[in-house]
C-alpha cells in the first residue's frame, strides 16, 4: 500500500528535554489510526510536527505521492496541503455562527483578495447545510457557536475539518467531555471519514479505542514503543509495563 | 448585490441616514448657507470630528476586527495631512509669488518661480532649496495619489516586517508607539523637508478660490460626511463577509485560522495597508479643516487617544468606533475650550482644561472595567441580543453537555 504521510526519524527537543526521540511513522491514504501513550509520551508534539507549528531538530515528513517533504512549511501552507487538526479542547470561533465557521473552513481559495470578493453561493450554502446536518447541528446554523454545548462545539470542529476536505486529519480527545450516546456518533463519523482520507486520532480512552476497530500506535517518550491492533499492543509486556499496566 | 448587502446590514443604512440627516441639519444652520446658528469655526469642528470618526473607523478595522492594538495610526493619518498640506501650500504659494512678480519689467523664467516659491515656504528653516520629497509638491493629482500611497507604503513595509516575525499583542502596539515616536521626531528636524517644528501652515486657503471661509468650511464638512459615509460602507462590506469572519477569527484564535489554511500575516498585513490608506484620506481632510499640520500631531500620544475613543464607542462595531470617535472628541472639545464651568470646592478649584484628561482616563478604565461593549453595546440592550458566555468547568466527565455557569441558572 503506498503511503500519504511518512515521519522518518523526526527529534526534537524543548530545553534539553528530548519529547520525540527518533520516531517514525506511516499511514495510508485511506486510513484509521490511533494513537495512544502515557501523558508526555509526545503525542501532541507530534501532530505540532506535523502540523507544523513546532519544527523538528531532525528528521522528516514526506507528505502525498511526491514524498514532499512538509518540514519548514509554514501551518498555513501545511493546512492547505490537506492536513486538518481538531485540538484537544474545542476551539471554534464562539463569537460566530455555525454557518459562519464552517463557510469559513470550506474548501476554497485562502487567499485574502480572494476573501473579500468571495460571497457564498446556493452549492456552498447547501454544502454547510449538509454538513451540519451530518455533525447533528443542522437547527443550530444561526446561532453564535459561543452557545453551543461542549460536545456541539467539538462536532462542529470535526463538521469544520470535514469542510476543510482535507486528504488527512489528526483528531485530538475528539470524546474528550462527550456523553456516552455523543461519543458513539463521534464514532460513526470518524469511521466514516477514514473511508475515503487517513485519519488519525489521540484518544486516553481504551473503549473509544476499540470501538474505532483499527490499528493503534502506542507512544512512549518520544518514539513508537509498539504497533498493531488493538489486542496485539494490549498483549506486549512492554506496553503493559509503561502504560496499560499503571 | 449591492442591495441584499445593505438589506443584510441594516445599521449601514441607518448610519448613513443619520449622517445625511447630520449633514443637510449643519449646513442649513451654518453661516454660508442659511440661518447662521452654527459658527463657521464650529463648521471647522464638526468636519474635523467627522474625520476623527473615520480614523477611527479604520482603528476598529484593525483592533475591533482583527484584534491588531495600533498604536501608530495617527502617524498615517499625519502623513496623508502632509501629503495634500504639500501641494496646498506650494500651489498658493506659487499664486502668490506669481502675482508679485508679474509687477516685474522681465518677466521670470520657471526656474526663478520655482527659487522663489522655494525661498517662501523654506526660510523659516534657513533653506531656499526644493527636498526631493516635494517633487510632485506642484500636482494636485499626484499628492492626493500620494495620500493613500504614502500611509499604506509605510503600514505595508513595517506591517510585513512585523507580522512576519509573529510580533503580536502588546509587543506590537509598542512597535506601532515606536514608529509614530520615531516619525515625529524625524518630522521635528529642520532638513527632514517638511519645514520642522513649523509644520504646513496655511492649509485652510485653498489656492484660486476667492470664497470665504464660511464657504470652505462647508465644503471640506461635505467632502469629510461623504468620505466618512463611503468608508462606512467599504468597512461595512470589507468585514460583512467571509474576509470579516476569518479577521474576527484571528483575532480570536490566531493559531486555529492558521490551521483552517488562511496565511494569518498576509490577512494582517492587507488590514493593517487598507487600515492606513483610510487613516491617509482622514487625514488629508482633517489638516485643511485644521488649517495646520506639523510633527507635534503625530506624538504617540495622539495615537493613544484614539484607541481610547473606539474603547469608549465599543469596538468590534463599526458604529462603535464612529459614536466614540465623536461622543469623545467633541466633548473633548467642550472640556478643554473652556466652555465647562470650573467646579470650586472651596479649597481646590477643578478647572476641567487641566482635569479633562483625567476624567477621560477615568472613563476610558471604568469602560474598559465594566462596559467592554462600551457605548454602542447600548444597542445590544434595544436588539437583546445575548453574547455566548459559556466558559466555566465541565460539570463532570459524562455531563458534557453542560458546564458549570449554565447549571446555576
Amino acid at each position: 500500500m503506498s503511503t500519504l504521510l511518512e515521519v522518518s526519524g523526526i527529534s526534537v527537543t524543548f530545553d534539553g528535554f528530548r519529547a520525540i526521540n527518533n520516531l517514525s511513522f506511516d499511514i495510508g491514504p485511506a486510513e484509521l489510526r490511533a494513537i495512544i501513550g502515557p501523558n508526555g509520551a509526545g503525542k501532541t508534539t507530534f501532530m505540532d510536527i506535523v502540523t507544523g507549528k513546532t519544527k523538528p531538530d531532525a528528521g522528516k515528513v514526506l507528505w502525498g505521492e511526491m514524498s514532499r517533504n512538509l518540514v519548514g512549511l509554514n501551518e498555513a501552507r501545511i493546512a492547505q496541503e490537506g492536513i486538518g487538526r481538531k485540538f484537544q479542547k474545542p476551539t471554534v470561533f464562539e463569537d460566530q455562527t455555525v454557518q459562519e465557521n464552517l463557510l469559513m473552513a470550506l474548501k476554497k481559495n485562502r487567499g485574502a483578495f480572494a476573501v473579500i470578493f468571495w460571497r457564498p453561493t446556493g452549492e456552498d450554502l447547501d454544502r454547510v447545510t449538509e454538513l451540519a446536518g451530518e455533525i447533528g447541528l443542522a437547527n443550530e446554523l444561526k446561532r453564535k457557536s459561543g452557545e453551543l454545548s461542549h460536545g456541539q462545539k467539538q462536532w462542529l470542529e470535526i463538521g469544520m475539518l470535514l469542510a476543510q476536505e482535507p486528504r488527512l486529519l489528526l483528531v485530538d480527545e475528539p470524546a474528550a467531555g462527550m456523553t456516552p450516546s455523543e461519543r458513539e456518533h463521534t464514532t460513526a463519523i470518524l469511521v466514516e471519514a477514514a473511508k475515503t482520507r487517513a485519519v488519525v486520532v489521540v484518544e486516553h480512552d481504551m473503549e473509544f479505542i476499540r470501538r474505532l476497530d483499527c490499528r493503534v500506535t502506542v507512544l512512549h517518550e518520544g518514539s513508537v514503543l509498539a504497533e498493531g491492533s488493538l489486542g496485539h499492543v494490549t498483549a506486549d509486556q512492554e506496553v503493559i509495563d509503561v502504560y496499560l499496566g499503571r | 448585490m449591492e442591495r441584499s448587502f445593505l438589506l443584510k446590514n441594516p445599521s449601514v443604512l441607518v448610519f448613513l441616514a443619520v449622517l445625511a440627516m447630520f449633514t443637510i441639519a449643519v449646513t442649513v444652520m451654518s453661516e454660508a448657507f442659511g440661518a447662521g446658528l452654527v459658527s463657521t469655526s464650529f463648521v471647522k469642528t464638526l468636519g474635523k470630528t467627522l474625520c476623527l470618526a473615520l480614523i477611527a473607523l479604520a482603528m476598529d478595522l484593525v483592533w475591533g476586527f482583527a484584534g491588531i492594538l495600533s498604536l501608530g495610526h495617527f502617524a498615517f493619518f499625519g502623513l496623508g495631512g502632509y501629503m495634500i498640506g504639500m501641494w496646498l501650500m506650494y500651489e498658493r504659494t506659487r499664486l502668490i509669488v506669481e502675482e508679485s512678480m508679474a509687477q516685474a519689467a522681465i518677466p521670470p523664467t520657471d526656474s526663478e518661480v520655482v527659487d522663489a516659491i522655494g525661498s517662501q515656504i523654506f526660510g523659516v528653516v534657513g533653506s531656499a532649496d526644493f527636498p526631493p520629497i516635494w517633487m510632485f509638491a506642484d500636482s494636485l493629482t499626484a499628492q492626493l495619489v500620494l495620500v493613500v500611497a504614502v500611509p499604506g507604503l509605510l503600514a505595508f513595509v513595517f506591517g510585513w516586517l512585523a507580522f512576519r516575525s509573529r510580533v503580536t499583542g502588546v509587543y506590537l502596539s509598542i512597535l506601532t508607539q515606536a514608529m509614530t515616536l520615531a516619525l515625529s521626531l524625524y518630522l521635528f528636524q529642520n532638513d527632514s523637508g517638511l519645514r520642522g517644528n513649523n509644520g504646513l501652515s496655511g492649509l485652510q486657503n485653498l489656492p484660486g478660490v476667492t470664497a470665504s471661509q464660511d464657504f470652505v468650511s462647508i465644503w471640506f464638512f461635505w467632502a469629510s460626511a461623504l468620505a466618512l459615509g463611503l468608508g462606512y460602507l467599504f468597512a461595512a462590506w470589507l468585514v460583512s463577509g467571509k474576509f470579516g469572519s476569518v479577521l474576527r477569527g484571528i483575532r480570536d484564535n490566531e493559531a486555529r485560522v492558521r490551521f483552517l489554511g488562511y496565511s494569518v500575516e498576509g490577512y494582517k498585513l492587507v488590514i493593517f495597508t487598507v487600515s492606513a490608506m483610510i487613516a491617509g484620506v482622514a487625514g488629508a481632510l482633517y489638516y485643511p479643516q485644521a488649517g495646520i499640520i506639523n510633527p507635534a500631531e503625530i506624538a504617540p500620544i495622539a495615537s493613544i487617544y484614539l484607541a481610547v475613543w473606539v474603547a469608549i464607542g465599543g469596538r468590534g462595531r463599526l458604529y462603535g468606533a464612529v459614536i466614540g470617535a465623536v461622543f469623545v472628541s467633541l466633548v473633548s472639545t467642550y472640556f478643554t475650550g473652556g466652555q465647562a464651568p470650573n467646579i470650586n470646592l472651596g479649597v481646590y478649584v477643578i478647572s476641567w482644561v487641566d482635569w479633562w484628561t483625567v476624567l477621560l482616563g477615568l472613563s476610558f478604565v471604568l469602560v474598559t472595567l465594566f462596559a467592554p461593549q462600551g457605548i454602542g453595546g447600548l444597542v445590544d440592550l434595544f436588539a437583546r441580543r445575548q453574547h455566548p458566555e459559556r466558559h466555566g468547568a465541565d460539570l463532570g466527565p459524562d455531563k458534557g453537555a453542560l458546564r458549570e455557569s449554565e447549571a446555576e441558572q
